[in-house]
Parts: structure tokens; C-alpha cells; sequence
């Protein structure tokens, strides 16, 4: 994406011909230099939505517990007892492919900043990584500075790390993902709103001084694909400050407390910019504000740098005038600054000035509502677009060597070495904790709990975007299920390659389809998301993936389930009909064989029976245990019941063969224990075995527990030695 | 009893002590903008990064107003217990002997470790098991204890478990007291095994009724 | 007058950032590299940098685990350049063997 001096300014900034030609219709001539910066971020793809939007009103966003739906910084949803929570997953992809410290670390700030925006206090962070194969040492560094960078900024904040995951595949080897998701709990009376209110009223801008941090960041990083010159888009990326974060969440928090804001919202992607916008839109206003007043970090700023500033942990509030004072004084407790910046018109316009002179002048509809949504032209790809990975699995290994293989794989093998970089306690909530369960349990203060899980799987999507993409939507349901809890809500982030490509187009489509299906059958409305597209590198897009968070809700803390064994001598039953496929599995992918083939039908009536039942289970004390059966198969969900317990387990009616063993059903089915008199009452539960020993028995062959966990512990251990 | 949990601007677990020593008395914030203690019988400065802990952790806090009281206070022979940047905010006040290093894998480290007592006659650790050990979570990247020339070994309350020291710490160190004894500081987090629903741990609570039932033997003798 | 306070770990104390960055070096290629201390740099205007030392012992650096030393620029916009101004240097190394390294090349 080189630009040569001779390239127009527009084009420069990412506008089409025809794209400024209609912003020069909106306003009637030509956009001065403020105003081309601003159009240029409000309609890039990052902010527009352009090439997505038509398709996201597929998804389904009402339910019975949604509270606030799509389109506020964060959704939420009610949890009983007068208490919402606020929940969001975003990505920062493309600014941690170029520094994945600050990347990861200022997308965990961004997204905590999202959710303290709608007046809830963050208490848990989610992240869903992907990365390069782990052999390559581009990939060994993102992954040690993402996870140090996630680390650094949400150990610091004070807001625990409960839960996420990582894969590996060379599709992300130039991009990879960063996704990060916060939840955080509110009265339901506290959740503010974006949408500014009241001519008159004041706009006060507080939080970190403004620099010149990520200036196009927007436009530039996030909608556009990354070539090998990236390294000099480098300033362009934000520092976070964990520091500032948590004075700025405090304050915010007081402030909405005390009753004195009208509205709020976050400073993210284009800055002062969209911010602005988006609050006078929402609330049909119009707003004069003065770049001359914000406070600055560094000088000779220009209008329009102010303007996209991407500076980190800043906010935007409406205030009532004679309010203005108090929220500064609040401000100033939490050693923040706090400065009029301007004042709500009845316009509807955005007017920038500049001290006296005035800088920008834009209808606000132009710049938010304005920007062409652009058709895609799907078409399935007519050949394979991903190359077949190395082979690191022997053809000739037998079952046992193939089980510890799996089970010791980078993209199976337990993930402690990461999650123990996070702290993953405070705020004495979390009941579950990684590798405790398959979702991580939070408690609520009436003795309920949340449940809440991220999942993506973009071999299957590769294989069948649309089965692909509803499967991670019923694993997600199903690592709830497991630990007692019932969907309230969901919410997505779309990483794709290049939308106008058909083939990405063709990918991205079916997902939307898969996913829409999915969270219909699974009453998982869509309360807030993200998309990030133009995930490509030369060599071709990323793997299509669709990651979904959801939060479910248990009502007793004390029954959460988990995934290891708990007790010699319980029966083992099989829930849900398995279906096991090698299409995208994790055995053909170590046999060096690219994601193709069929996915196995769907059955929405089926899998969600196989929840209830399980959920039901839990929720009584029947089942003790309970784990879904996703990468890897049957064996790999026995072999990990047995690590992370420290008890064996003998199988007799587990089936035998690849398919069997290490076929993959994505949500559909599950692996449980309980006194098999217990179990008798589950139902669908097929009792297959028992706990016990020091050994696990399955398929014909044995492996000790002990033997596991070192194969297991084992994987990702050397990456971060 | 009393208890007071120093606030700064970048604590992160003020609420989990707070509610950790409602378990073992009454329990109040202490802002560190304000001077005066509010006649509490035991401090509390929490885990976290105080002010950020960009200079070095605990630096700046220890010259924050409500820290002028705590030096006070503990220098009367009130109780103090410092836990993590409590600890290290400690140690830079120069109420307890020594000073808080990166851990020696440099990472972030969040798990459970195992701890030994090694004396029970302190107001700390009266409530703990004698000979025996504790399970508490630790979770930090500077925790390895540096040991002053000279520090009598009668100051360390606290030893990690054989295979449990997680950061490379000076003879195992996880807790010290000042010469005195009213004075402790401690790595571990006390505060998150006090339920074991949460953690699956209640030891870190032997640590707060220690103190309280200290303090209640001073009010009865 | 500005200063720089360049502060490093004492010798004696274990420095695993240092012993990292030397792991790190010769697997670059970047053969004979040893004594790698890393510390930390606080650049600073002062108006009496007789005080300087004062505020490295209760603020800048912890004197139990850390060495300080202060290097004074001349207070001429540009015209300093690390090595070429030929700084006053003021140290306090608390061990004998432990020679400062901060502009005085070799």
C-alpha cells in the first residue's frame, strides 16, 4: 500500500472518487482539510461498517433478558436481582501485528473502556488469540508480547483474566488476531446511554492529555491489509496506560454515581472524531466544539490531528451547565483532567472550531449515516485457498501415539503458561477459573453466578463457513451449558480477510447465515459485536473466523460445574448425539492436510436438548462433571477429564477408529460423570465408562494420567521458556 | 476490632482485603489523599500499583499524606499488614527491612502456592496452625525478596513450601515483620483465600483473625 | 541545568533482565557480549542540582538495591550530545569493584 507523493489527498486517506464526490454533494463543495480527515475515519470501514452492515441485521438482537441491544458501547443484559451486564468482544488485530504489546495491551483497554462507558464496572476480561504456527519465531514473539501486553494491562487495572484461547494456524501468520472481551455489572438503573441530550448542555471532555498517538489508525490499520512495510506505520500505534485507565474508570463511575452526567462515552477508533459524532447522531443533535480547549500533550497540533487523535483513556460527557463544576471537582479527586470542550446545538451539525475561527462544519448525518453501504459479491472460492500445513504426525502412528500427539499439539496442549501471566483473581468473584471448567464461573452477589465463555474455530469455518460458524456458536453454548449456566446473551467479532474479494465476500456472508441460525435455536441474542475485516496478507486472507462470547447465567454458585473427574468410581456417559467428523480436525491438520470437506448436518432441536440436559444436570448435582467434546475429538475431551483431575478413566463403549476417537462435533455433544444411578435420569446420557485408576483406557489402548499431563503440560511450555 | 484498607488511585484488590477483613471485624477505605486514620485498630495497604509503580513499585506511595500516618502508626506499635505493593510500599517506607526485585522468570505469575509458618507467636500468625502451612494465591511480577545484611531470621513469618518459592525469593522469604513485630508484609494474597468457594482456599483468613484476636487480647488485658 | 540519572542494579543483585538480554544477544548473532546490566534512564531540568543526589536516595533510586549516577548537561539547547560534552560525573558506587560505565566509553 505504497503512496506516492502524486497520490490525491482522499485517496491517501482511503476515500474512493466517488465516495468524495458525494461528500462534496453533502456539503455542497469541497471538505477543507479538517473535514476530509474526519469523513475519511467516520466512512473507513473500521467505523462505517460498509461492506458488513446490511449483512449484521440478519442477526437476531431481541430476547427476553436484553437490555440494551447493538449499537451502545457495550449490550447488556439483565441478570436478576436489578443488576445488567454489560458485555462486548472486540478486536485489535492489525495494531498488534505491529507491536503486540501495546497492541494487545491498548485493546484490553479499549474494550474495558466500552464497557465502564455504559456505566458497569469491568469485572472480567476474555481474549481468543490466533497466531502463526508456533515453529516460527515471528509467531513465538507476537504471542509473548500479546499475552504480556494483555497481561500488563489487565493485571494493572485490577480486572481479572478469566478466561479465553489461542490457536495456531499459518493463515494468521502475518495477521493475527487479538480479540479481546470485557463484561462488567451495573444496577440496571446506572446504564447511561451515548446519545447526546439537551441543547445547551456541556460536552467535557476527560481523561489523558491528547497526542499524537495513532493519527489515521482507523483508516489506516484497520481497514486496510498489512504488507511488509508495516514496520513503518509504527507510530501511528497507541501507548496504553493501565494507570490512567483505572483513574478514568473510577472517576467515570463516581460520576454517574453521583447523577451528574447525562450522557457518556468512550474515546476508541477515530477519536474525538466519532465520538462526537456518534453522540450528536444518536441523539439527533448537533454539536459545536472548540479543538482549541483540549488539552494537549504535546504542541504545534493541527485541527484535524486533534480531531482523529487516537490518545487512549479519554472520555466524552454531556453535563447540564450548573454541573459542570462538580464533575471537574470529581475529576480532579481521580488526579483527571476534565475540560469543557464544547456545548449540544439543535443544528445537527458539527461545528469545529479552532478558538474563534471555525475549522469543520458537517451536517452530522453526512458523517455518520451518510457513507454508501456497499453490496458484496459472493462466490464460493473455486479452489483451496489454504495450502495444506506440515505434516507432524507419522501416517503409521498408532492410536496411542496419536492421542499424545494431539493432546501435546500447540493448539491442545493446556494453556497455563499463558493464564498464569493474568491474574485472574481479583474482585473475589471467580468460582471457576481456567482449566477448572469450560467456562469460567463468576459469582453475582445473590449467590447466583455468571458463566462465560469465547469460542472460535476457523479450520471448521474454512471447511464450511456457514455449519463452521454456527458450530462456534453452540461450543460457546455448550462450555455455558457445562458449567451449569443458560445463555442470556452473545456478542461476536467477524474476523475476515478482504470483503471485496468474492471468495472472502462468499465466506463472510454464510458465516453471518450460520451464525444468525445458531444463536435463533440457542436463544442467544446478538446484544453488541465487532467486525474486523481485511485480515489478508499477500499469501492470501486469514482463516474465516467468527469468534462469539456468551454470558449465561447459573442460579447457585455452589453447584458450577466442572470438567475433570471428581470422585473414583463414577460412571461416564456420553450426552448429545456426536456426529464426529475429520473435516478441519485437529488430527487431519497433523497429518498435513488443509481444512476441506463437508461439515456433518446441523440439528438445532437435537444439540439444544443435549444442553438443557447437561445444564439441567449440573444445576441438580447429578452430573459432576462435564465436559464438551470440540478439538480433537472423543478421546482428547477423556484424556483431558483425566489431566486435570489426576484420575484415570477405563472406557468401554466409546467406539473405536480415527473417526470415533478424534472425529470433532463442535457443541453437539458431551462427556459427563456422576453415580451412574444419577446419571440413569439425564436424558440422552449413554454411560460409556468409568472413573478410575491411574490410567486411561479407551479405544484399545492405554496411556497413564501421568503421561498425559507431561504431554499435555508440555506443549506450550518451551514457547515461553 | 477496626480495620482501615489504604485506597491510592491504582489499588487493585482494596475491595478483596476490604472484604476479607469484614470477615474478622469492621472494615473501612482509607483515602490516600487524606491525612488521619480514623482511630482504626489495624492498616491494611493493599495489593496493586498504587500510583502506577512506573518509577519503581512502591515508590511514590510511600510519600502519599495517608502514608505520613501509617509511618506514625506503626512507629506507636499500631498493626500494619502490607500485602504485595502493600508489602513493597512497606519496604520502601522503611518499615520493614528490605526490598521487592523482578521475579526471576520476569513474567507476571498468578497461582496457588504453598506456604510455611514458621512462628505462631507473632499478631500476625497467632491464629495459624504451628508447624504447619498455608495455601494462598500469589500474583505479581516483582516479588523476589531481597534481604537486607543482617535481618534476624526470627522477621520472616512466612517461607514458601519447598518447589513452591515462585519468584526466586532470598531464603524462601514470603513474609516478614519489622524488629519490633507489629510491622508485616507478605507477597502472597491472604485476601483471596477466605472463601473457598472462591479459590477453593480459606487459610489466608488464619492471617486476619491472627489480628483479630490480637487485638481483642489487648482490649481484654 | 538537566541532568540524567542513570540507575542500575548493584552488583551482587541477581538481574535477570540483564542475564536475558545477554541469553538474547548471541542468539541474534551478537557474539562476544557479557556484563549486561539493564536499569532504567530519568532525564530531568533542575534548578539546584546540588539536590540531585538527595533526590536519587529517597526517590530515584532504592540505594539498597540500586546504584546511581548522575551525569549534568551543560543547559545549551542541542549542543549535547552523550559523550561529546564531556559531563561531570557524580557516582556513588556502593562496592569497590563496581566501576560505573555511563560516559566514560571503555
Amino acid at each position: 500500500m505504497s503512496v506516492t507523493s502524486s497520490t490525491p489527498k482522499h485517496r491517501e486517506l482511503g476515500l474512493t472518487d466517488a465516495e468524495l464526490d458525494l461528500i462534496v454533494e453533502k456539503l455542497g463543495r469541497e471538505p477543507n482539510e479538517v473535514e476530509l480527515a474526519m469523513f475519511s475515519l467516520m466512512w473507513s470501514e473500521h467505523c462505517a461498517y460498509k461492506h458488513s452492515k446490511r449483512l449484521l441485521r440478519s442477526l437476531p438482537t431481541e430476547g427476553p433478558h436484553v437490555v440494551m441491544g447493538p449499537g451502545e458501547n457495550a449490550g447488556a443484559v439483565d441478570v436478576g436481582g436489578g443488576l445488567a451486564v454489560a458485555f462486548k468482544v472486540e478486536s485489535h488485530n492489525h495494531p498488534s501485528a505491529v507491536e503486540p504489546f501495546q497492541g494487545a495491551a491498548t485493546g484490553v483497554g479499549g474494550i474495558l473502556r466500552d464497557v465502564f462507558a455504559v456505566g458497569a464496572r469491568p469485572i472480567a476480561i476474555l481474549d481468543s488469540l490466533r497466531f502463526g504456527e508456533l515453529s516460527s519465531a515471528r509467531t513465538r514473539y507476537l504471542l509473548e508480547r500479546a499475552v504480556a501486553g494483555i497481561g500488563h494491562y489487565g493485571n494493572s487495572i485490577g480486572v481479572a483474566t478469566v478466561g479465553g484461547e489461542v490457536y495456531f494456524e499459518a493463515a494468521y501468520e502475518q495477521n493475527c488476531l487479538v480479540n479481546a472481551m470485557c463484561l462488567g455489572i451495573a444496577e440496571q438503573e446506572r446504564l447511561i446511554r451515548s446519545a447526546a441530550v439537551g441543547p445547551g448542555n456541556v460536552l467535557v471532555l476527560f481523561g489523558a492529555l491528547t497526542g499524537r498517538d495513532g493519527i489515521g489508525g482507523a483508516s489506516v490499520l484497520a481497514s486496510a491489509e498489512l504488507t511488509e512495510e508495516d514496520a513503518a506505520k509504527r507510530p501511528t500505534v497507541q501507548i496504553g496506560d493501565p494507570f490512567a485507565e483505572k483513574k478514568l474508570l473510577e472517576c467515570s463511575l463516581e460520576l454517574l454515581e453521583l447523577g451528574l452526567l447525562v450522557s457518556l462515552q468512550d474515546l476508541g477508533a477515530a477519536g474525538l472524531t466519532s465520538s462526537a459524532s456518534e453522540m450528536a447522531s444518536k441523539g439527533g443533535l448537533g454539536l459545536d466544539l472548540d479543538v482549541a480547549r483540549v488539552p494537549l500533550r504535546e504542541g504545534g497540533m493541527e485541527p484535524f490531528e486533534i480531531m482523529v487523535s487516537e490518545s487512549q483513556e479519554r472520555m466524552l460527557c454531556v453535563v447540564e451547565p450548573e454541573r459542570v463544576a462538580e464533575v471537574i471537582a470529581v475529576c480532579a479527586k481521580w488526579e483527571t483532567t476534565a475540560t469543557a470542550i464544547g456545548e449540544i446545538t439543535d443544528t445537527g451539525h458539527l461545528r469545529v472550531r479552532n478558538g474563534e475561527e471555525v475549522v469543520g462544519d458537517m451536517p452530522v448525518e453526512a458523517l455518520v449515516d451518510d457513507c454508501p453501504l456497499y453490496d458484496l459479491a459472493p462466490e464460493p472460492p473455486s479452489r483451496p485457498l489454504y495450502p495444506a500445513p506440515e505434516a507432524l504426525l507419522d501416517p503409521g502412528a498408532d492410536l496411542r501415539d496419536t492421542l499424545l500427539t494431539l493432546i501435546g499439539s500447540a493448539n491442545l496442549a493446556a494453556r497455563r503458561p499463558l493464564f498464569q501471566q493474568y491474574d485472574w483473581l481479583v474482585g473475589s468473584r471467580t468460582v471457576r477459573r481456567p482449566d477448572e471448567a469450560d467456562a469460567a464461573v463468576l459469582a453475582l452477589p445473590d449467590g447466583s453466578a455468571l458463566a462465560v465463555s469465547i469460542d472460535g474455530n476457523g479450520r471448521r469455518v474454512a471447511c464450511d463457513p456457514r455449519r463452521g460458524a454456527a458450530e462456534a456458536v453452540y461450543e460457546c453454548a455448550a462450555n455455558v451449558a457445562c458449567a451449569g449456566g443458560e445463555p442470556l446473551g452473545l456478542t461476536n467479532c467477524l474476523n475476515f480477510g478482504n470483503p471485496e474479494k468474492p471468495h472472502v465476500a462468499w465466506q463472510l456472508t454464510e458465516a453471518v447465515a450460520g451464525l444468525a441460525e445458531a444463536c435463533a435455536a440457542m436463544n442467544a441474542p446478538v446484544v453488541g459485536g465487532n467486525v474486523s475485516l481485511y485480515n489478508e496478507a499477500p499469501d492470501g486472507p486469514i482463516l474465516p473466523t467468527p469468534v462469539v462470547g456468551i454470558v449465561g447465567r447459573l442460579p447457585d454458585a455452589a453447584r458450577a460445574g466442572r470438567a475433570g473427574w471428581a470422585r473414583e468410581g463414577d460412571a461416564i456417559a456420553l450426552v448429545g448425539e456426536l456426529r464426529p467428523s475429520l473435516a478441519g480436525s485437529e488430527l487431519v491438520k497433523l497429518r498435513g492436510e488443509a481444512p476441506a470437506g463437508p461439515l456433518p448436518e446441523l440439528d438445532p432441536a437435537g444439540i439444544r436438548a443435549a444442553h438443557d440436559a447437561v445444564r439441567d444436570g449440573v444445576r441438580a448435582g447429578a452430573i459432576v462433571s462435564a465436559h464438551d467434546i470440540a478439538e480433537g475429538g472423543l478421546a482428547v475431551a477423556l484424556a483431558e477429564c483425566c489431566a486435570l483431575s489426576g484420575l484415570g478413566a477405563r472406557l468401554e463403549g466409546a467406539g473405536e477408529g480415527d473417526e470415533a476417537l478424534f472425529g470433532e462435533a463442535p457443541g453437539r455433544a458431551f462427556v459427563v460423570s456422576g453415580e451412574r444411578e444419577a446419571l440413569a435420569d439425564i436424558p440422552g446420557a449413554r454411560v460409556i465408562g468409568a472413573v478410575g485408576g491411574d490410567r486411561l483406557s479407551v479405544g484399545g489402548f492405554e496411556i497413564t494420567v501421568d503421561e498425559l499431563r507431561a504431554a499435555r503440560d508440555g506443549g506450550l511450555a518451551a514457547a515461553f521458556a | 476490632m477496626r480495620w482501615g484498607v489504604v485506597r491510592f488511585p491504582g489499588s487493585c484488590d482494596e475491595v478483596d482485603a476490604l472484604l476479607a477483613c469484614e470477615r474478622a471485624g469492621e472494615a473501612e477505605l482509607l483515602w490516600h489523599g487524606d491525612r488521619g486514620l480514623r482511630g482504626v485498630d489495624a492498616v491494611v495497604i493493599p495489593g496493586g500499583f498504587s500510583y502506577g509503580d512506573y518509577l519503581r513499585v512502591g515508590a511514590i506511595a510511600r510519600f502519599s499524606p495517608v502514608m505520613e500516618s501509617v509511618i506514625t502508626f506503626a512507629r506507636e506499635g499500631g498493626l500494619v499488614l502490607g500485602i504485595c505493593n502493600g508489602f513493597q510500599v512497606l519496604c520502601e517506607a522503611g518499615l520493614l527491612p528490605g526490598a521487592l526485585l523482578p521475579n526471576t522468570g520476569l513474567r507476571f505469575l498468578c497461582g496457588q502456592v504453598e506456604l510455611e509458618v514458621c512462628r505462631t507467636d507473632s499478631p500476625f500468625t497467632g491464629a495459624c496452625p504451628e508447624g504447619g502451612t498455608l495455601s494462598i494465591p500469589v500474583k505479581h511480577t516483582t516479588g523476589r525478596y531481597h534481604a537486607p545484611a543482617g535481618l534476624d531470621s526470627g522477621q520472616i513469618l512466612l517461607r514458601y513450601a519447598p518447589g513452591h518459592n515462585p519468584n526466586g525469593s532470598e531464603q524462601d522469604v514470603a513474609g516478614v515483620t519489622n524488629r519490633a513485630g507489629n510491622v508485616f508484609g507478605l507477597m502472597p494474597h491472604p485476601e483471596h483465600a477466605v472463601d473457598p468457594l472462591i479459590g477453593g482456599s480459606a487459610d489466608g483468613l488464619t492471617i486476619f483473625e491472627s489480628v483479630r484476636a490480637h487485638v481483642g487480647d489487648l482490649v481484654h488485658a | 541545568m538537566r541532568a540524567r540519572v542513570l540507575i542500575r542494579p548493584k552488583k551482587g543483585i541477581l538481574d535477570p533482565q540483564g542475564q536475558a538480554v545477554e541469553r538474547a544477544l548471541p542468539a541474534l548473532g551478537f557474539a562476544g557480549v557479557s556484563h549486561v546490566h539493564v536499569g532504567r534512564l530519568v532525564e530531568l531540568a533542575v534548578e539546584d542540582p546540588s539536590r540531585l543526589p538527595e533526590m536519587c536516595e529517597r526517590l530515584l533510586a532504592n540505594p539498597l538495591i540500586e546504584d546511581y549516577e548522575i551525569v549534568e548537561d551543560e543547559l545549551v539547547e542541542g549542543a549535547t550530545a552523550p559523550g561529546d560534552a564531556r559531563p561531570e560525573v557524580e557516582s556513588r558506587p556502593q562496592d569497590a569493584g563496581w566501576t560505573p560505565r555511563g560516559g566514560n566509553p571503555q
